[in-house]
């Protein structure tokens, strides 16, 4: 495999929530992507995975820990350099609604990294960039001059991907790019997103609730629950053989389009005890879930197979 | 044409073979916009003329701000008169061919005063909702881009000052300077640009965790781009709003002023003033109250129900 | 089986600026007593404005209901009034949304919320309807039924409040239950759960089940038909076992090609449907999926294709599926 990109180390990121109450959005993850490669990380809602690909693009400052790319640490930066360094890192977001500005034709929204990073010489040069960007994601380039609101949600996401694409970067964190799509909609952009990947040899992570997209997507996936990783290894490993009793009971609660499937599945069921990631001042409780995870640590169990186990003695 | 549900499929007679010949999808054919092309803010104006009452509204304000800016002339030129040119033989007249709204204790012509009158009431109130205007947006967007201490320290200031009566703080400005208009309209701006800043503060506040503001940053925007293009943008609607309900609070506020007598000094007239030199004789010449009193009324009324229509139209939640 | 609702040919329209646009065109399916149907499709091919047209929740205008019939236990349900609507709402037909954070009203405590529709509709004293409340919370899976009837919402987790949710609909035992993406909001682990429990209340109440979803793996988990919806009508009927086996319409193909599947080897390319749903402000004269069907021909872009039966249960819309269709492309 070709070298790191991205080496996270020990991320933090913690929000004061009143009360002298902590939530530990992101507890102490690391883990890192090789160039070209697709790290996919899954995880229900509030076990900050999205929180964690923020931080890591310092759209948030971190409690602590540290983010290097290409062994820069990114969190070390003046902001003139930080500023150099967001056209190698981009974001593709959520909801394709909210990330586009209401605002803006397609053609600023997409020429605003090129107005900010001054890569558009002319006007005239910028057009022609930005055309070369909605061809390259699908789109027909005579709707440059229309805004978001026009185009439908795929759409709308093609016009964020070709704004990640616009000023060259290497490395992409894709943050639940197709959960707000409809079916027949998700597979054209996954497919579009693979065929950027092969061609301009972009580095992912792709951030998703959804475990089978992951799994179709990802080199590697990190299950993290509660704010910390769980369990990590390549993606046909983690769904062949999960060793992680939250891993597992995720696995067993995708549904399957396929009846046979379904009816002679068994659920592994959760039971919610209530515990979030909130560590309280009060009581000191750990907030650490069904698992007790403030005493545990990833352990290699096979090659590049990594599990959250409780700590001995 | 509608496909029937019948067992079966229907064939209606005239199928020809070549019907069933395969023809290629064009993805880009697939990709095609069928709706025009359409801005928000032409799709606001559109939704704004929809409302009958918001255009008859716009309308009545329009008939009484070139009113106010021509009314006086017309008077000049056809009979000759100033706001304070008086006939003391021809006071206290009915309306009148000479007189269309009659004259005053001193025979002024209540034409040409009444929109003299009505000129000084809208230039107190724009030039306040200008102000308000201006001091709101900056320290509203101060306080909700910058957040945190910034934000409480700056927001505990405003609401500070919002506990002092206002009218005590007028009366107390008014007496120690001397009444004039621009008195007058710094009186009303030093409370009144607090609750543009406030609305400003709540709308920066929403908009700065949106998306589209976080991929802005991802890609390098310093703080005066992402002020001045993404989030004052996005909040122009309710500012647009604000204004226009603060303009006819201001016309109040002045009427009100003036009404004490601590308005705009003789000659000069504004509506509220000219209400109070009618007060003494209203039963008499009633007249002399009318017609101000219902320039002031269809002013109000006209900007409160404008600026609700703007509302309606700027609003994004009734958006499809 | 007997019908327990059947729609004949409806159409409902939206006001909008510029136009009309044509939400439904042309539904007709049937719901047998104590059957789960599902009705999939992707958003705007109007699935849930048939729900609730329905339950008749849509204001009019912008909405308008064109033509055809809504015939719940032999009564047409369009012809009735507001009143008589609402004396049917929540007691022969109960309705969970998808949002459970918006559909509860946070300042009632949730036992009240249940009981309300008790009392409303069934005439049960306060006393009565406690304990029926209480029983419906213990039957939706709900712990502590007694301390919790006395909690607010906002003291349910989400998967908690649609439980609730289906507790409050389910409180006078409806002959239908209309449940409009249900799990959407929900973690898959929770939708798991809400799903069982959906199933668990079927068999016990036999209710029949109109389940509006566009997740195809929730329908193969819990239903007996599948009604497959694009662009406002009705591209593909059959029982799941049909659907999901023997797919025959290209829409219904194309979904389940464009899935991803955990048990899928890597590396296999996922097929996606080209473009996207048409504009219904200015509906295709032919057949709606013509423009990203890879099947199409000359005859799809002019006339809307019938049924073609395959089985008492399973009927599909396409003219690839017409005799002529072979010998076309032979020649």
């Amino acid at each position: 495999m070709s070298k790191n990109l991205i080496e996270v180390e020990g991320l933090k990121k913690y929000f004061n929530v009143g009360g002298g109450n902590v939530l530990k959005a992101v507890n102490d993850i690391s883990f890192s992507i090789a160039e070209g490669e697709t790290l996919g990380l899954v995880g229900e809602s509030g076990c900050g995975k999205s929180t964690a690909g923020r931080t890591i693009l310092r759209l948030y400052e971190p409690t602590g820990g540290s983010v290097r790319f290409n062994g820069t640490d990114i969190n070390q930066l003046s902001p003139r350099k930080m500023k150099a360094m967001r056209r190698d890192m981009q974001m593709i977001f959520q909801d394709p609604y909210a990330s586009l500005n209401p605002r803006f034709t397609v053609t600023d929204i997409i020429g605003e990294a090129l107005d900010i990073h001054g890569m558009a010489g002319s006007r005239a040069e910028r057009k022609k960039r930005v055309e070369e960007l909605l061809d390259m994601v699908g789109l027909n380039p005579d709707h440059a001059t229309r805004y978001p609101h026009e185009f439908s949600g795929g759409q709308r996401q093609r016009i964020g991907i070709a704004r990640a694409l616009a000023v060259n970067p290497k490395f992409i964190i894709c943050d639940e790019p197709i959960s707000a799509l409809d079916v027949s909609i998700q597979a054209q952009v996954v497919n579009l997103l693979k065929d950027l990947q092969d061609r301009l040899g972009l580095t992912y992570l792709f951030i998703a609730h959804d475990l089978s997209m992951v799994k179709h997507i990802s080199d590697r996936v990190a299950v993290m629950y509660l704010g910390r990783i769980v369990e990590l290894a390549e993606s046909e490993e983690l769904y062949a053989n999960p060793l992680h009793p939250y891993t597992k009971t995720l696995l067993s609660a995708i549904p399957i389009p396929d009846p046979e499937v379904e009816e002679n599945k068994k659920r592994i069921l959760l039971e919610d005890n209530g515990n979030g990631p909130i560590h309280s001042a009060k009581d000191g409780s750990a907030g650490g879930g069904l698992f007790d995870l403030d005493n545990s640590e990833l352990v290699e169990v096979s090659k590049g197979h990594w599990v959250s186990m409780p700590n001995k003695g | 044409m509608e496909a029937n549900q019948s067992s079966g499929i229907s064939t209606p007679a005239d199928l020809k073979p070549d019907d069933f010949r395969k023809i290629g999808t064009d993805e880009k054919q697939a990709e095609i916009i069928q709706r025009e092309s359409i801005s928000s803010w032409r799709d606001a104006w559109q939704r704004l003329c929809t409302n009958k009452m918001a255009i008859t509204a716009l309308i009545v304000l329009l008939f009484i701000v070139i009113a106010a800016i021509v009314g006086p002339y017309i008077a000049k030129w056809v009979f000759n008169y100033n706001y304070y040119t008086n006939d003391l033989l021809n006071t206290n007249q009915r309306p009148s061919a000479e007189h269309w709204f009659g004259t005053d204790d001193l025979g002024r012509d209540m034409f040409v005063r009444t929109w003299m009158g009505a000129r000084i009431s809208l230039i107190v109130g724009l030039a306040a909702a200008m102000i308000d205007l201006f001091i709101g947006v900056i320290y509203g967007g101060v306080m909700g881009y910058f957040g945190g201490r910034v934000d409480s320290i700056m927001n505990k200031f405003s609401e500070i000052l919002y506990a002092i009566p206002y009218l005590l703080v007028t009366i107390l400005l008014l007496v120690v300077m001397e009444p004039s208009l621009p008195t007058i309209i710094i009186a009303l701006t030093i409370t009144g640009w607090i609750n543009m800043s406030w609305i400003v503060r709540g709308e920066i506040m929403q908009l700065k965790n949106r998306e589209f503001v976080l991929a802005s940053r991802s890609m390098g925007a310093g703080s005066g781009r992402l002020l001045f293009r993404h989030l004052l943008p996005n909040a122009v609607g309710p500012i647009i709003v604000t204004v226009t309900l603060s303009v006819p609070n201001a016309i109040f506020a002045e009427a009100f002023l003036s009404f004490l007598g601590l308005g705009v000094q003789a000659p000069v007239a504004s509506l509220g003033s000219m209400i109070n030199d009618a007060l003494t004789g209203w039963l008499y010449y009633p007249w002399r109250m009318l017609f101000p009193a219902i320039v002031i009324s269809l002013t109000m009324l006209a900007f409160n129900i404008f600026g609700d229509g703007l509302r309606d139209a700027l609003d994004p939640k009734l958006k499809k | 089986m007997e019908p327990i609702l059947q729609i004949k040919d409806l159409h409902v329209s939206f006001q909008v600026k510029g136009g009309e646009v044509k939400a439904v065109r042309g539904m007709n399916f049937e719901v047998g007593k104590g059957e789960t149907v599902a009705i999939v499709g992707e958003s705007g091919s109007g699935k849930s404005v048939t729900a609730q047209t329905i339950m008749r929740l849509i204001p009019s205008p912008p909405s308008l209901i064109k033509q055809g019939e809504i015939l719940f236990q032999g009564q047409d349900l369009l012809k009735k009034n507001n009143k008589q609507m609402e004396a049917i709402r929540g007691k022969d037909i109960g309705m969970i949304f998808q949002d459970p954070m918006t559909s509860l009203n946070p300042t009632i405590k949730v036992g009240k919320q249940i009981t309300e529709v008790l009392i409303k509709h069934q005439k049960l004293s306060a006393g009565e309807a406690k304990n029926r409340a209480i029983e419906m919370l213990k039957m939706v899976g709900i712990k502590n039924a007694e301390a919790r009837f006395n909690q607010y919402p906002h003291e349910f987790s989400g998967g908690m409040r649609q439980r609730v949710m289906i507790a409050i609909a389910l409180a006078c035992r409806p002959s239908l239950l209309i449940a409009d993406e249900p799990t959407t909001a929900l973690d898959v682990t929770i939708q798991a759960q809400i799903m069982d429990v959906m199933k668990e209340m079927q068999q016990r109440l036999g209710t029949s089940i109109i389940l509006i979803t566009h997740d195809l793996g929730v329908v193969a988990g819990m239903c007996d038909r599948v009604i497959v919806m694009y662009a406002g009508e009705v591209v593909e009927t059959g029982t799941k076992w049909e659907i999901f086996k023997n797919p025959q319409h290209p829409y219904t193909k194309g979904l389940l090609r464009s899935m991803p599947r955990l048990d899928q080897k890597k590396g296999e390319p996922l097929i996606p449907i080209i473009g996207t749903p048409p504009d219904l402000i200015k509906p295709p004269l032919g057949c709606p999926f013509a423009a990203r069907c890879d099947q199409a021909m000359k005859i799809c872009e002019r006339i809307d294709p019938g049924a073609t039966v395959f089985s008492d249960t399973h009927m599909a819309r396409c003219w690839d599926l017409h005799p002529m269709a072979k010998e076309g492309q032979s020649s």
